[in-house]
C-alpha cells in the first residue's frame, strides 16, 4: 500500500511541477498577497483632502487649520465661504471631509465658552469616514491642550488608551494571520478540488476507481502533496510576516503549527467535498471562488469586523472556517495564549472538519453505488 | 461455473428508483472470446458494464467475472480485469513512460516487473523514441493503443473496453481492431461496447441491448440470417424498431 501511495504522490508532484498555472497559484499568490496587503492596502491615512468652511477667519482659526495639517494626515483642499459649497467637494470626490469653524472662534475659545466645530464626513466610505473623524477629534484635543496652556479641568475624565498586543496598530498584525488563512484555504481547497475534477474530466478517475485501490487511498494520494505544499506555504508566510513586517510570534510555535495543520485538514476536507459535487474543473473553480474565497475574505473578520455587519451576514460569517482560524492565529501569535484559551474555536474547526469529511465520504460512496 | 466461461451473468438488474436501467439480463462469455456489447445510447449498456467491473452494485440478480462474485468479491474482480474508457484516460502531462509506471504502481507491480512491462509496451508500440515526451503530443491512434496496453499492464484475464474507438477515424479504428485480435489470440477475453455496427462484425459474438433488455445474442452471421439482413446495421435497426 505504501508503494502505491508513493506512486500517487510522485505522479501528483509531476502534475504540479509541470503546470505553470498551478505553480503560479502555489507560489505567486502568497507572495503577491503578502506584498499587496503589506505595502499597498493600509488603513492609515496620509494627506486626506479636506475642505474648511471658516466662518471665523481669525488668527486662532488659521492656527487651527495649520495644526490639522501638521499631523500629515490631512491636506487642505479648499477654503469654503458658504454652507452651499460644503457638498461640492465631496460630490466631486476632491475632499473626504469638511470642517466648519464657527464665528467668534478665537474669542469663545480663549474665554472658555463652549465651542462647537462641525465635522461633515463622506459617509459613502464609512470605514474611512470613521477613521478620519477620529483623527480630527484627536487633533482638536491636542490643539486645545497646546493653545490654552491651562491644566486640564480636574473634573474632566481623561481617557488614556493603550493598544495591547499591537501598540502601534500596525496593520501587518492583522493581515499576516488573515493571509495565512486565505492562502491555506485557496491552495488546499481550490487546488485539490481542481485536481480531482481534472481526473474526472479526463476519465482517469474512472480508471482509478476500477483499479483495486480503496477510494480513501485515491483521495489521500491526491491531497497529500497539496497538504505538504500548503503547510510549507504557511510557514513561508509566517517567516515573511515575522522578518519583513515584524509581526511577533508570542505564543508556542508548536501550537501554532499544529493549528495550521488542523486548518489544512479542514480545507482539504472542504476541497474534497467540493470536488464530489463538481463535474468539471470550471465548476470546481467557480464553487471554490464564490463559496470559499469570497466569504473567507469578506465575512471572516479579516478585512471588515464581523460585529458591525448585519445579523444575517454575522451568522454566515460564523460558518466560515477562516473566521475561527484567524481568531486562533491572532490569539496564539499576538496574545500568546495556550490551547485552553482557544478550545472553543478549535472545537468548532474540528466539528466542521468532521462534518465536511462525513459528507464528502457519503457523496463519494453514493457516486460509487 | 464452467471453466470456459469467464463472465456469467444471470438476471442482472439495476434500478434507479422506479426506473429500471438494466432489466434481468443473462449471458455468458467464454475465455478468449471477443464479445460485443451493443445498444443505442441510453439502452443500459454502460450501467450493465459498471456492474460487471465493480463500479456499481446490482439491485437484483447475480454475476461472476473471472470467477469472482461481482457483488461480494468486487475487489477481487477489479484485480483481475482491465478497463479502458472512450476517453483513453491517460495523464496528458505525464510521459508515456511515466503513465505506464504509474498504472503499474497502482496495480502493485514490483519495481522490476514495472521496468520489464515498460520496455515491453514501448517496444511493442514503437514508442521508444517518444517515451519521454508528454502524452499530449502523441497522435490519437497512438494514445489509444497506449491506453489499451496500459489497461493490461497487470495481465488481466478480461479487458473491458468502453467505446474504445469513439472519435477515431476509420483507418485508425481498423488498426485498433487488429490489436484487439492479437490480444484475444493470446487467450484474453475482450468485452467491448460500441455503437459502430461495422465493428460488431469483427466480434465473435454480439449482444444487442434495447431499453434495458438483451434482445439478441449470437454470432454476427447467425444474427444476420435470423433477421434476414445483410449487415449488422440492418439487424440493429430491425431490432430497435420493435
Amino acid at each position: 500500500m505504501i508503494k502505491v501511495f508513493q506512486a500517487f504522490v510522485k505522479k501528483e508532484f509531476y502534475h504540479i511541477l509541470r503546470d505553470k498555472r498551478t505553480l503560479l497559484i502555489l507560489f505567486g499568490m502568497p507572495l503577491a498577497q503578502i506584498l499587496i496587503f503589506g505595502y499597498a492596502v493600509t488603513n492609515e491615512f496620509n494627506d486626506a483632502q479636506i475642505d474648511v468652511l471658516d466662518y471665523a477667519k481669525d488668527e486662532t482659526s488659521m492656527q487651527f487649520i495649520d495644526h490639522l495639517q501638521s499631523s500629515g494626515n490631512f491636506q487642505l483642499n479648499k477654503i469654503l465661504y458658504t454652507e452651499t459649497q460644503m457638498e461640492a467637494g465631496m460630490k466631486a470626490g476632491d475632499s473626504k471631509l469638511v470642517i466648519a469653524i464657527p464665528e467668534n472662534f478665537s474669542a469663545d475659545f480663549y474665554s472658555g465658552q463652549p465651542v462647537k466645530i462641525q465635522v461633515v464626513a463622506d459617509g459613502s466610505d464609512p470605514n474611512n469616514a470613521n477613521t478620519l473623524v477620529q483623527y480630527v477629534t484627536q487633533m482638536v484635543n491636542s490643539f486645545q491642550m497646546e493653545r490654552r496652556k491651562v491644566l486640564p479641568n480636574p473634573y474632566r475624565i481623561n481617557v488614556e488608551s493603550r493598544m495591547m498586543y499591537n501598540p502601534q496598530l500596525v496593520s501587518a498584525y492583522n493581515f499576516v494571520p488573515g493571509t495565512i488563512a486565505l492562502i491555506l484555504l485557496i491552495i488546499c481547497a481550490m487546488l485539490t478540488s481542481l485536481t480531482i475534477a481534472r481526473e474526472k474530466e479526463s476519465g482517469t478517475m474512472e480508471i482509478l476507481l476500477v483499479s483495486p485501490l480503496p477510494p480513501l487511498l485515491i483521495i489521500l494520494g491526491k491531497v497529500t502533496p497539496y497538504a505538504i505544499l500548503s503547510f510549507t506555504n504557511a510557514i513561508l508566510v509566517l517567516l515573511l510576516g515575522h522578518f519583513v513586517f515584524d509581526v511577533p510570534i508570542v505564543g508556542s510555535i508548536g501550537l501554532l503549527l499544529l493549528m495550521c495543520f488542523l486548518y489544512v485538514v479542514t480545507a482539504l476536507a472542504l476541497g474534497t467535498l467540493i470536488s464530489t459535487v463538481s463535474k468539471t474543473q470550471q465548476d470546481a473553480m467557480m464553487r471554490s471562488l464564490m463559496g470559499l474565497m469570497m466569504p473567507s475574505m469578506i465575512l471572516s473578520g479579516f478585512i471588515f469586523p464581523l460585529t458591525s455587519m448585519p445579523i444575517l451576514l454575522q451568522y454566515i460569517g460564523q460558518i466560515v472556517p477562516a473566521t475561527y482560524f484567524i481568531e486562533i492565529l491572532k490569539a496564539v501569535m499576538l496574545r500568546g495564549v495556550g490551547l485552553n484559551f482557544i478550545l472553543y474555536e478549535v472545537a468548532i474547526l474540528v466539528a466542521m472538519t468532521t462534518v465536511f469529511l462525513f459528507f464528502a465520504w457519503r457523496k463519494f460512496k453514493i457516486r460509487l453505488e | 461455473m464452467d471453466k470456459q466461461n469467464v463472465i456469467e451473468v444471470e438476471g442482472l438488474t439495476k434500478k434507479f428508483g422506479d426506473f429500471t436501467a438494466v432489466d434481468a439480463i443473462s449471458f455468458q462469455v467464454a475465455r478468449g472470446e471477443i464479445f460485443g456489447f451493443l445498444g443505442a445510447n441510453g439502452a443500459g449498456k454502460t450501467t450493465a458494464m459498471k456492474m460487471l467491473i465493480g463500479l456499481s452494485r446490482p439491485s437484483e440478480g447475480k454475476g461472476k467475472v473471472a470467477g469472482f462474485d461481482i457483488d461480494k468479491e468486487a475487489e477481487e474482480v477489479k484485480r483481475n480485469i482491465g478497463y479502458m474508457s472512450q476517453k483513453f484516460s491517460l495523464y496528458d502531462d505525464l510521459t508515456s513512460k511515466e503513465n505506464i509506471r504509474f498504472y503499474g504502481g497502482v496495480y502493485g507491480l514490483s519495481k522490476n516487473r514495472i521496468k520489464e512491462k515498460t520496455q515491453e509496451i514501448l517496444k511493442e508500440l514503437h514508442l521508444e523514441e517518444v517515451a519521454n515526451r508528454p502524452v499530449t503530443a502523441l497522435p490519437l491512434g497512438w494514445k489509444q493503443r497506449l491506453a489499451f496496453a496500459i489497461s493490461m499492464v497487470h495481465d488481466p484475464d478480461i479487458v473491458f473496453l468502453d467505446e474504445p474507438t469513439g472519435g477515431v477515424d476509420p483507418h485508425v479504428r481498423r488498426q485498433f481492431w487488429e490489436t484487439i485480435y492479437q490480444v484475444a489470440g493470446q487467450g484474453r477475453t475482450i468485452f467491448v461496447t460500441t455503437h459502430y455496427m461495422d465493428e460488431a462484425e469483427y466480434c465473435d459474438r454480439v449482444s444487442i441491448m434495447v431499453t434495458g433488455k438483451i434482445e439478441a445474442l449470437d454470432t454476427p452471421e447467425k444474427l444476420k440470417e435470423e433477421y434476414n439482413a445483410n449487415t449488422m446495421d440492418e439487424v440493429f435497426l430491425k431490432l430497435v424498431r420493435y
